[in-house]
């Protein structure tokens, strides 16, 4: 029978502290910038140019048909090669904390773009025919009228999303297999919450304990930040 | 870009590389339909308890929603495979099995428990967005709690809930991909193989993506004729 032996996680705490960092680092760009594009791919989604909604259109099941694996796979590839032609970076310099933050950003965009256009939807017709009626172009009635009630609508599954996003963000474990020029600047791989617990668990010999207590960290984190959306959700009701 | 490269034969000869993805795809559709059928038993269950009386059924069933949903997909993975097999009596001989089938019986639960969690809330959803008079009329006609389910309850839920059934099917199978991680051969893992071997990534990476949108259009079209038999009529979303 196997002995659990938790003794090494409080001298792992400041390595697994750093790998949090990046993991809300990734979480926060993500958000903030996949609301911003998927808000965006909204709006065009619901113009009446045809070539416009037809691309919102395309982004959008496009990044919802693969997964995000493959996808973070994809941007492990592209963006360092081609960050490094643009910017003039040295092969030694480590890209994969940007592609990560790349990669999570146009992938939620899709997610962000299906509940913004929700929330569009569900504010009311009149509210925009009157905005036009009052003299306003209609990208002024979006902006000023329609956005600002949508996304206030939308807020507690924008922030829902944003806890799935934090708990997608583990899946940055999959640049460790992306090496894919066999370059070897990268010894181990980009160390978020999750990464760091399993390579210092991997290297103490202690996998079991370590494995369990990223699962519990994640846990006690999310449904706190569950609950508070839930509190926060009944309040915008009220 | 060369695409001759898929046709061209794996070191070991026996087969092509467009046969090493084929291999993939196959263990990607054998695994998400294996964790959704689990997920599917599971889920129903799980989301009937949801709604009975009994308030220790719901609270456990609670739990283990809260549970699946609150811990990322590949920390669940890894305890499956690397935590499971230590802790539980008797795990030693799990690890005796074959090496594939080690990673596909962990692939397998972990998507299937997974994915239950999320068919229970849609289980639940489908229960109690019908009328509170059906089941009280089902009671009052004399029919026992476990009838009004079997009969009138479950027959209407389940129709109901295809669409967004529809949604968890091809999370399953996009989900997959994550078995990757614990060397699953599966169609994402065979691509990166492929990259290994033969240093072309785009052309790769291309075909796994084109394979994976594929089965995905499939899917919906399946789901498509499934959820126009299933359509309940003068219900919301019939109106077509």
């Amino acid at each position: 029978m196997y002995e659990l032996d938790w003794s090494s996680i409080p001298g792992a705490l400041p390595f697994l502290w750093q790998g949090m960092k990046v993991s809300l680092a990734i979480t926060a760009v993500a958000v903030v910038a996949g609301i911003a594009w998927g808000t965006v791919l909204a709006v065009m989604r619901l113009s009446p140019a045809r070539p416009v909604s037809l691309f919102a259109a395309a982004y959008v099941s496009l990044f919802r048909s693969v997964p995000l694996v493959m996808v973070l796979l994809w941007f492990f590839l592209i963006v360092p090669s081609l960050l490094r032609d643009v910017l003039g970076l040295s092969h030694a310099t480590d890209l994969r904390l940007a592609s990560a933050m790349v990669a999570f950003a146009l992938f939620e965009a899709a997610y962000y773009s299906e509940i913004m256009r929700a929330g569009i939807q569900s504010v009311s017709k009149g509210q925009r025919s009157a905005a036009l009626a009052l003299g306003m172009t209609p990208l002024q009635a979006m902006w000023h009228v329609v956005l600002p009630q949508a996304f206030r609508n939308m807020v507690p599954l924008l922030l829902t999303q944003a806890i799935i996003l934090f708990q997608d963000t583990s899946l940055v474990y999959v640049s460790a297999l992306a090496d894919f020029f066999g370059a070897a600047v990268y010894v181990s791989a980009l160390a978020d919450f999750f990464g760091a617990a399993y390579k210092v668990g991997d290297r103490d010999g202690r996998l079991v304990e370590m494995l369990l207590f990223a699962g519990a960290a994640y846990f006690v984190l999310c449904c706190t930040a569950s609950w508070a959306v839930r509190l926060l959700r009944r309040r915008v009701l009220a | 870009m060369d695409f001759r490269i898929f046709f061209s034969p794996v070191p070991t000869g026996e087969t092509t590389y467009l046969g090493w993805l084929l291999v993939g795809l196959r263990n990607t559709v054998a695994l998400s339909l294996a964790a959704w059928v689990l997920a599917l038993a599971l889920g129903t269950v799980l989301g009937i308890l949801r709604t009975v009386p009994g308030r220790g059924l719901r609270a456990f069933a609670g739990a283990y929603v809260e549970i699946f949903r609150n811990v990322p997909l590949l920390a669940q993975l890894f305890i499956w495979y690397f935590v499971v097999p230590e802790i539980v009596p008797g795990g030693h001989r799990f690890k005796q099995i074959d090496p594939f089938a080690q990673q596909f019986l962990a692939s397998a639960a972990c998507l299937g428990l997974f994915t239950a969690a999320r068919v229970c809330e849609q289980v639940r959803a489908g229960i109690e967005s019908l009328p509170r008079g059906q089941k009280n009329a089902a009671l009052a006609l004399g029919l026992t709690l476990p009838q009004t389910y079997r009969y009138v309850l479950l027959p209407m839920a389940a129709r109901l809930i295809v669409p967004p059934l529809t949604s968890e099917t091809l999370n399953v199978f996009k989900n997959s991909a994550v078995c990757s991680t614990i060397g699953l051969l599966e169609l994402t893992a065979q691509g990166r193989q492929l990259v290994d071997y033969t240093a072309h990534a785009y052309e790769s990476f291309l075909a796994v993506t084109v394979l994976y949108l594929v089965v995905n259009a499939a899917i919906q079209l399946l789901m498509r004729a499934v959820e126009s038999r299933a359509r309940v009529p003068g219900y919301l979303g019939s109106r077509k």
